[in-house]
């Protein structure tokens, strides 16, 4: 279980950079999502899983979709582009 | 501008980049842009747009007419030591940082300045005095309330807020139905997928968020983790079922109403037992035997009040991001 460790916060720090050098708005959410994904995962692994379940609500969650929504009422993620905009409504 | 490197296509930079930008370097796009706006400027001699043009504005939407904003050149002349400056600032505040850390005594040392009589108390005691077998909540509701009592004013205050800055005018028949029009955007309409799924998982969502409250002086968790994982669900119901069934049980009325009791019951209460003794932890109700669910005294109750607070104002705050009001 030694390796588990290590190999979460690399994906850390990879999520991190790529979130800085991501130029579509809504992947750099959607990876921010999968940072506090992780980070809970860490917490939950270091003993202290009040924290791990607060970071998955507020940090996977709830912020993430307050971002989304401000993302779509500055029409920063256009239906055309995306394709599919149902997509765009339903993450949680 | 740094030089062009003839070899850049094959760098481990531009791999990467491209990666992530689905097949696109920013790099070589970013170029491709520029040169794009110098030929518009000789052909036609198009005046660039300025951040205060509203018309443009209403017409290409924000975020669009922010990519084509320019500072009459200033951006553009800065842009280029943007990049020198901002990998000095971030190796500069690392730098800073791993110095500090590396100052700092051993992690888990029995001779650390954390390791005081402070927590050997909390830790000794903690079960004794407070009732509550989990010593965090113990401590946040306990020993130091007035602190927790400050973090729901704060979030209450950013409600607050969030609420002055977004709400909708509602004597303004004209921009309500504008914002009913634009908010269509957000409702997938009988999605089905959608809507079974949240049937199956908002009763279990809320029941664990109300055990995590429930047990918040047994187990892991509290108001707040509680309250957030609450706010959550409603969230999801909201974009599952839209507005008309999320407004038959929880509207502006019923938010003002549980914030206003869950803040005052707080505060009444644990201003009774700051007065009545500076920090003494006496309370009305008895504290139990530690590990029943009734027992630790005012915890539980102290618990219910956050957690009802921090599921109003995530709900609040999803609902004014997204509408800028209540039904």
């Amino acid at each position: 279980m030694s390796f588990v460790m290590p190999v979460l916060l690399l994906f850390l720090i990879v999520c991190a950079v790529f979130v800085a050098f991501t130029q579509n708005p809504l992947s750099a959410i959607i990876i921010y999502m999968a940072f506090s994904l992780i980070m809970s995962i860490i917490w939950a692994l270091m003993q202290s899983p009040d924290l791990a379940i607060t970071e998955a609500a507020v940090g996977a969650g709830v912020t993430s979709i307050l971002m989304f929504v401000a993302l779509k009422k500055i029409h920063a993620i256009d239906v055309k582009e995306t394709g599919e905009g149902k997509e765009d409504k339903d993450n949680e | 501008m740094s030089k062009k490197r003839e070899d850049y296509e094959k760098s481990f930079w531009y791999k990467i980049s491209s990666f992530v930008n689905d097949g696109k370097s920013f790099a070589t796009k970013e170029i491709k842009e520029e040169k794009h706006i110098v030929e518009e400027d000789k052909s036609i001699n198009i005046v660039p747009m300025s951040p205060w043009d509203t018309e443009e504005i209403e017409r290409t939407g924000l975020y669009d007419s922010y990519k084509h904003w320019s500072f009459e050149g200033i951006l553009k002349r800065a842009q280029k030591f943007y990049g020198v400056f901002s990998v000095l600032v971030c190796v500069l505040i690392i730098g800073i940082l791993l110095f500090s850390i590396s100052k700092l005594p051993r992690f888990g040392n029995a001779q650390n300045p954390v390791n005081n009589e402070v927590s050997r108390r909390y830790i000794e005691k903690g079960i004794e005095e407070t009732g509550a077998v989990n010593i965090v909540t113990g401590m946040i509701l306990d020993y130091r309330a007035f602190d927790t009592l400050g973090e729901s004013h704060v979030l209450f205050t950013a409600c607050i807020v969030v609420f002055i800055l977004l709400r909708l005018d509602t004597k303004d028949q004209k921009t309500l139905e504008e914002a009913e029009a634009d908010d269509r955007n957000f409702e997938p309409k009988n999605d089905t997928i959608l809507q079974k799924v949240t049937r199956l998982l908002v009763p279990p969502v809320f029941i664990f968020g109300i055990y995590v409250i429930l047990n918040g002086h047994l187990s892991p968790g509290g108001g707040f983790s509680g309250g957030a994982i609450i706010g959550a669900g409603l969230i999801l119901y909201l974009n599952a079922f839209g507005f008309k069934k999320t407004g038959k049980f929880f509207t502006l009325r019923l938010h003002k109403i549980i914030s206003i009791i869950a803040l005052g019951f707080y505060s009444l209460s644990k201003s009774y037992s700051f007065f009545t003794g500076a920090n003494h932890l006496e309370s009305f109700i008895p504290k139990g035997t530690p590990g029943n669910i009734l027992s630790s005294g005012l915890i539980l109750p102290l618990n219910i009040a956050v957690g009802m607070v921090v599921a109003c104002t995530m709900y609040g705050f999803y609902v004014m991001f997204r509408k800028g009001g209540y039904k």
